[in-house]
């Protein structure tokens, strides 16, 4: 079976997926990350899907999952590179990721996880 | 009934040379011409060939309007009356165009020697069905050009009212003009987020001074909106609100949970510090010297 990589990018970890998820390379994924995230002590997770065309409830759940269980092991998750009609199809689901955080592409996500990463002191209007 | 039509074909035939004229008369005496939309040899044009069509359907024997034999009368009426709508006339002045030649057609069949009262009563009443079907039918096709015109205006409209504005490197403004609906939502969300793309857009803001009522529904929608916006990386900050729409919002319950600024200036600010930039006043601006007084920099 064939498995999605993961690349490690000096604290963060970078998943591209590139092929259409289907529901156990979703699961598959689930599992590898976290094993991951605790072998390299990592600090962010970048999930790029950018190449996914269709996102259905349960990969949508997936995300969360996988967002709740790096918060837990205290690494921030990104997703990065989503398309407009994926982002309208998963908000008529009701499914608004709100554990998720996001940027429009890696360069972004990756600028955000080092923001995080590096701690700073200037939340001057209460952001989200 | 079929004889009647038949002969009532004749009857119109033999006496098209005094039908048309009274008809016109009654017709210009109804005032159709008077706006001066209408030439009055364009409706005599009309008229004849309204009333020929008429006779090869009469011959064809059927007191229905729907008939094949009606075809090309239908078709030459929905002709016209959609060009009245277009020009903008009433529908009680396209529909009398069809009832006014029923006074005319009346008078020949009254004129007309050696028909028994009964046939000639008959006749009369097959006219007036006939007539009376062709008049609806002229209604319903101005009906629904009308229609037509205005689905096609509305689409206009959406597709005007929806632009999305790149105010600085990242910013993105999207003014909502009138009510938000299902449909306009889904407009303005893909719009929105196609911008968002194109541009590598960190921040967008949704003005809503044009929107003139904010209900549950509307507040729903410009929810979806925001969530679709974070979903693709880009924060949402909500500008315009006027203060009984706050008000309104507040008594309704209705949350809106992103940042919501007074004015779209208000938002803009937050938008570039968020950004790392900054408006600061030109500390060297000299007074009278035909310039703008209050000229700010963006750094």
């Amino acid at each position: 079976m064939d498995r999605i990589p993961i690349l490690k990018l000096g604290d963060a970890l970078l998943v591209t997926v590139q092929v259409d998820m289907h529901d156990q390379l979703a699961t598959a994924l689930e599992e590898d990350l976290t094993a991951k995230i605790v072998a390299h002590g990592a600090k962010g997770v970048l999930i790029d899907i950018s190449a996914l065309e269709i996102v259905d409830s349960f990969i949508g759940r997936m995300l969360d999952n996988i967002a709740a269980v790096s918060r837990i092991l205290d690494a921030d998750t990104v997703v990065v590179g989503m398309r407009p009609a994926v982002a309208i199809t998963l908000v008529e689901l009701g499914l608004s990721l709100t554990g998720v955080k996001t940027a429009l592409n890696v360069e972004r996500g990756m600028a955000l996880i080092k923001t995080r990463a590096t701690p700073r002191d200037d939340d001057d209007d209460g952001e989200d | 009934m079929t004889g009647e039509l038949g002969t009532l074909a004749n009857i119109v035939s033999n006496n098209e040379g005094k039908i048309l004229p009274e008809w016109l008369d009654l017709l210009k005496t109804s005032g159709i011409l008077q706006s001066g939309r209408l030439k009055e040899g364009e409706l005599a044009t009309h008229c004849r060939s309204f009333l020929h069509a008429l006779r090869d359907g009469l011959a064809g024997g059927n007191s229905h309007a729907g008939h094949e034999s009606y075809a090309e009368t239908r078709e030459i009426l929905a002709d016209f009356s959609r060009s009245r709508a277009v020009q903008g006339f009433s529908p009680s002045e396209t529909a009398t165009f069809v009832f006014s030649l029923k006074q005319p057609l009346f008078n020949v069949v009254n004129r007309e020697k050696g028909l028994a009262p009964a046939v000639i009563v008959q006749m009369i009443w097959a006219i007036t069905a006939l007539l009376d079907q062709f008049g609806l039918y002229t209604v319903e096709v101005y009906q629904k050009s009308r229609e037509s015109i205005i689905s096609r205006q509305q689409r206009e409209i959406s597709e005007l009212s929806t632009p999305v504005v790149k105010l600085w490197k990242g910013i993105l403004a999207l003014p909502v003009i009138g009510t938000l609906d299902s449909e306009r939502t889904q407009i303005v969300m893909e719009n929105l987020l196609q911008a968002i793309v194109t541009e590598g857009a960190e921040i967008a803001i949704i003005d809503i001074t044009g929107v003139p009522t904010v209900d549950t529904l509307t507040a729903q929608h410009l929810l979806k909106t925001t969530a679709a916006a974070r979903l693709m990386g880009a924060d949402c900050i909500i500008s315009g609100i006027r203060p009984q729409i706050a008000q309104t919002m507040v008594h309704l319950g209705v949350e809106l949970n992103v940042i919501s600024k007074a004015t779209l200036a208000d938002a803009f600010q937050v938008a570039l510090r968020r950004t790392g930039r900054a408006i600061t006043k030109l500390k060297s601006a000299a007074p009278d010297n035909g310039k703008s007084l209050d000229e700010d920099r963006v750094g």
